[in-house]
Order: C-alpha cells, then structure tokens, then sequence
C-alpha cells in the first residue's frame, strides 16, 4: 500500500525532511511495523525509533498508539510529545 | 447541552488583544454569571539562559481539530456556555502572548475547572512544539512529565463530572 509520512519538529529535522510518500510491503500497516520498516534504513532511523526519545505518532490527524492500524492512501505523522500552550 | 455551547477556536500567527476577545466571549453568551480565562507566555528565560525569541512549529492539518476535540470534552463535562481558544504559531518574542483560553459559564466552578481541564490537554494533546532561541542557540522545549500527570488527573477523577 502506499501512504504519506510527514516528520514534525526535532524529527523533521533529524530525518531532513518533512514529508515523503511510501510504499510498503504487505504485513506493514501498524505504526510499530512501519517504525521497524523504517529503522531498516539505516542508523539515523534506527536511533529516532530506538533510541532515548519518545516518538508519537498520528494517523489521518488523530494521535494513536503503536499497535494502530493504517490503510491504503493514509496520512501518518511522526513527531516528538507535543509541547504547545 | 454542548450542542447549545458557543464555540470559537483560531490558530494564527498574530497577537491577540485580551480586552477584546473577552468581551466578544461575553457578548457571544449573555446568560454567563462567570468568565474564567488563561494566557500563556514566552518566558524571559529558560534552564538554559535568556529567550529572545520562540519558534512554535504545529501540524495545520490536526491542530483546529485537536483544539476542538479538547473543546467538545470540556463541554461535555462541564455545563459551559462558551469557549473562546486561541494559539499563536511561528515566530513570538520573549514575553509575547502564545495561546489564550477563555470560558463563560452559569457559575465559577465549572468554568475554573473546564479552563484547568482545556490546558492540561492541550499541552499534551494538540500538535504544537516549541523552540527556544537565545544567546545559548537553539533548542527544542522538551515535554514535561508534570503536564502529562495533570491530565492523567482528570481522567482519574472523570467520575466526578456532573454531566
């Protein structure tokens, strides 16, 4: 299937852009799959999912947990705990 | 009840004059015995030294709605009569106004709590993130374990909602 993936904040700027469109393997429609699909790309991606920060996620503007699911031709954005107010 | 509430949320890289949206808010919802509201500010300094400036990022598609959502809970929860929500984006000076949320109701207490409630969600629930500028560089403001506790508070004492 194919999604868009946009990048927010410290994210964006640790993956140097802020959005991209993807397609992904069959098996990979939960924010923790499309987490470790990432990581594959190497170790900037490895450190961002991996490492000491949390990372939220959003699926088609709603924020969700990591076992939520996604579907063909959805928005899912990555983005540090949010910090507004 | 919430259908009836008066509802008006911006998100806008402009100031905002308090005076004035206060008294939109209550012209908007006469019957109010009770006007509580919120401003939050660009701090002069952080752990790290002097502000000049803050750069507040947000996600355009998700914030209005996150914003209303957060809206439509306290309204739900609380009998309110309006709610009036603004949040600056971009870039603010130090002491600069970023988000403004103002409440009417019939009587003090629901409008204290619901302007309390909105807060503590929005700081862990609407997509904006700030950045700290100053003579020290630049950082990302990280979240703050406090926030997330303080909403986790309302959902412990959802029990006590006079709805």
């Amino acid at each position: 299937m194919n999604i868009t993936i946009l990048y927010f904040a410290r994210i964006k700027e640790v993956v140097n852009y802020s959005s991209e469109e993807v397609a992904l393997p069959d098996g990979v429609e939960t924010i923790v799959a499309l987490k470790s699909w990432l990581s594959g790309r190497g170790d900037t991606w490895q450190k961002l999912f991996s490492g000491g920060g949390v990372v939220r996620a959003a699926i088609n503007h709603e924020l969700v947990d990591d076992m939520a699911t996604f579907e063909d031709g959805d928005e899912v954005a990555f983005f540090p705990p949010v910090t507004g107010g | 009840m919430s259908e009836s509430v008066y509802l008006n949320i911006s998100v806008q890289p402009e100031d905002f004059e308090i005076g004035t949206e206060l008294q939109q808010l209550r012209a908007a919802t006469p019957q109010a015995g009770a006007l509580v509201n919120f401003v939050g500010l660009v701090r002069e300094m952080s752990a790290a030294g002097q502000i000049s400036e803050m750069v507040i990022e947000h996600y355009p598609a998700m914030t209005e709605k996150a914003l209303q959502q957060i809206a439509q809970q306290a309204a739900q929860r609380w009998s309110l009569l309006g709610i009036r929500m603004i949040h600056r984006v971009g870039p603010l000076t130090a002491q600069a106004q970023i988000v403004l949320v103002a409440v009417t109701s019939l009587h003090r207490q629901a409008a204290f709590e619901a302007c309390a409630f909105m807060m503590d969600y929005l700081k862990t629930e609407a997509p904006f993130w700030k950045k700290e500028i100053g003579g020290f560089g630049q950082h990302w403001v990280e979240a703050r374990v406090s926030d997330e506790q303080a909403k986790q508070q309302w959902q412990k004492n959802s029990g006590k909602s006079p709805t």
